[in-house]
């Protein structure tokens, strides 16, 4: 899984041997954001609960995809494990250790082992900087100083993520939308990562270049070992590199399963409704829909029980009362609904 | 159509041509920089002033509407012809209410009084499925959730029934259940009132879905016009193939890998030249040098699908067969 390659600061225990184990348990995370009303007399107005209790874990070189539809705590969900925005309680362990306690002793270390690729690569890169600067930052930032100088490590990057050495002492704005990603990557995998959390790191690019760099980021994983966390509202991108697949609904992970089969058979009426809605690049498919009402009720003041029961068409008054758990048979397959379709 | 530029001539639209019959739907494709957002707004008479120099004819139930008066231009807009854009939420004036939008519209084209718009802004709202439409009708754009936002954008824009509705990425910032709702509204107004539609976007899911004719654009040229059942059963084009095979489409088998377009697509002020695509085209060498030197000309490689490409019909059929059709 690792290779002799250019960058540094390689974990010794990251050998081969516990290669499959796993890398970060999420347990009952939840970010509440306070919500106030008025403008000259700000009142508390309950909490937006944009994340609320998830639960998942990811294996060393896993890719798990979250979908889901705007305020649904897909990005506030990356943006806590991050270490952007504190949670507001919850667990997350990762490599062995507790996250919040391995951030507050020595929060600088974590930043080697967890990094973010943001979802606009226009804002995400410094426009005085250089290209040089923008790769070298994580080296100079953490005092590492790579086998054959930072200059040499920043340029076999450069080639790594398909551009050209000497683009080094260029600026961000003489770069297309693609290239800039590509940037965002390189430095991203500087230091090696065991973890990188990729919001919507497609969803601002050309069709033509999405594609280029999906496959940059399974290449990169197939060398260098590596988990996603991959965040994106594109059911069809997620299915391409995920391993696992998990879909938030309000705040709620609702499905979570592996690519195959939840695609394959889908078992939340939410994930069916969201599947059935992508359209699909065949003038022969078009298809019956099935069509889910409304939007999606606001976090504020979520529905009772079941927060999918009030545009779910097989909603029963158990929806309203009880919560259903995510749960399944099948640990491959779980689902949180009273009333799951046939895996 | 071009603009003038600090940095040169940047010719946005060149020599593109369609027609489009009453009741039916269009679906021009393309990625950013591809011109297909300049010439709806060329279409519109959008697109005037000291920089933009838009050239050629477009014909409007008989008029010409280059050649036509800037007034009368203003009069067919919003009557005869009508547009939604991406971002509802900038489309919008954030200091009137929605129904007072939607009626200053209706009035400024129709000669009615007050109350009377007032009552189609209301009658409007209802048909593109805003719920409580007299009480909603009051409220601000910012009381809206983004999909509502577009729905009165559609109300407003076919608040004159319009013979052609222009829609400019109109799902785009919206999410995958609301898109499906808003593209099957705009589809159901479309049968009702027999307007015409140009939908401009992106997903190749979307043309696939709503288009019968689907035009294929790359650095403001056209490289593929055909039925929708053409363009996607048939391509013609290496782009359109390149297109096609780069999308992730749930109704395809997963792949490992998924086949991308090298390169980016090139700067309008610097055009390569000849074809605009061939630094990106892996069968640029099998034109015998022609692709570097001369720009394809559009030609009808079977009845109604046409294509600028300078491959001879064997080569793409051959290509076609070995190369593209097992990874669609």
């Amino acid at each position: 899984m690792t290779n002799s390659g250019t960058a540094p600061a390689q974990d010794p225990q990251d050998s081969p041997a516990d290669s499959t184990g796993e890398l970060l348990r999420v347990s009952q995370l939840t970010k509440h954001f306070p919500a106030t009303r008025g403008v000259l007399l700000r009142r508390p107005a309950g909490h937006v609960r944009a994340v609320d209790g998830i639960s998942f874990s990811m294996r060393r070189g896993e890719t798990l995809g979250l979908v889901g539809e705007t305020g649904c705590g897909k990005s506030t969900t990356g943006r806590m494990l991050a270490g952007f925005l504190p949670a507001t309680s919850g667990q997350v362990t990762f490599d062995g250790r507790d996250l919040d306690e391995a951030r507050r002793t020595d929060g600088k270390r974590l930043y080697r082992e967890i990094q973010m690729i943001f979802q606009d690569p226009y804002s995400a890169l410094n426009p005085r900087h250089t290209v040089g600067t923008i790769i070298a930052a994580p080296f100079r930032y953490q005092h590492i100083t790579p086998p054959g100088g930072i200059r040499r490590a920043v340029q076999e990057l450069l080639e790594q993520v398909g551009l050209s050495p000497e683009h080094y002492n260029r600026h961000p704005q003489d770069f297309s939308g693609g290239q800039r990603q590509r940037i965002c990557v390189a430095r991203a995998i500087a230091l090696r990562p065991k973890l990188i959390i990729a919001d919507e790191p497609v969803s601002a690019l050309d069709v033509s270049i999405q594609a280029q760099i999906i496959n940059l980021l399974s290449d990169l994983r197939d060398q260098q070992g590596m988990a996603y966390l991959f965040i994106a509202h594109d059911l069809s991108v997620v299915r391409h590199i995920s391993d696992r697949v998990a879909v938030m609904y309000l705040g709620k992970i609702v499905e979570l399963a592996d690519n195959d089969l939840l695609y394959a058979a889908p078992r939340h009426p939410y994930t069916r409704a969201l599947l059935s809605a992508v359209p699909v690049p065949d003038p022969t498919a078009r298809k019956q829909r099935l069509r889910l009402a409304g939007e999606p009720p606001s976090p504020l003041n979520p529905p009772s029980g079941c927060h999918f029961r009030t545009r779910c068409w097989k909603a029963q008054a158990v929806c309203e009362t009880t919560e259903p758990p995510l749960a399944g048979a099948d640990p491959r397959h779980q689902v949180a609904c009273h009333f799951p379709e046939d895996g | 159509m071009s603009f003038s530029t600090p940095d040169g001539v940047v010719r946005a639209v060149d020599g593109v041509s369609f027609s489009l019959e009453r009741g039916r739907t269009l679906g021009i494709v393309g990625e950013s920089g591809s011109g297909k957002s300049a010439m709806s707004l060329a279409i519109l008479g959008l697109q005037t002033g000291r920089t933009c120099q838009v050239g050629g004819r477009i014909w409007l139930d008989e008029e010409d509407l280059l050649a036509a008066a800037p007034g009368r231009v203003r009069d067919l807009r919003g009557s005869l012809m009508a547009m939604i854009f991406q971002d509802p939420l900038s489309a919008l004036h954030p200091y009137y209410t929605v129904g007072w939008q939607i009626a200053e519209a209706y009035r400024a084209k129709t000669p009615v009084t007050r109350r009377q718009s007032w009552a189609r802004a209301v009658e409007m709202l209802g048909r593109v499925g805003i719920p409580q439409p007299r009480q909603r009708a009051r409220d601000y754009p910012h009381q809206f959730s983004g999909g509502m936002r577009q729905r009165a954008m559609i109300a407003m824009a076919l608040s004159c029934e319009p013979e052609l509705l222009i829609a400019d990425e109109p799902t785009t910032a919206l999410d995958v259940t609301v898109q499906a709702q808003i593209l099957e509204l705009i589809a159901g107004l479309q049968a009702e009132l027999r307007t015409a539609v140009i939908i401009i976007t992106h997903d190749l899911g979307i043309v696939a879905e709503v288009a019968d004719e689907t035009l294929v654009m790359y650095s403001g040229q056209v490289m593929e016009r055909g039925s929708t059942e053409q363009v996607f059963r048939a391509p013609q084009h290496p782009y359109t193939w390149g297109l096609l095979t780069s999308v992730t489409g749930l109704n395809r088998p997963r792949r490992d890998r998924l086949v991308a377009i090298p390169g980016a697509p090139p700067s309008l002020i610097d055009l390569p030249a000849g074809c605009p695509f061939h630094p990106r085209c892996p069968y640029a060498g099998q034109t015998g040098g022609l692709a570097g030197h001369s720009r394809p000309a559009l030609r009808e490689a079977s009845p109604g699908h046409w294509v600028a490409c300078h491959l001879t019909d064997q080569s793409r059929a051959r290509v076609f067969a070995q190369e593209v059709q097992p990874a669609l």
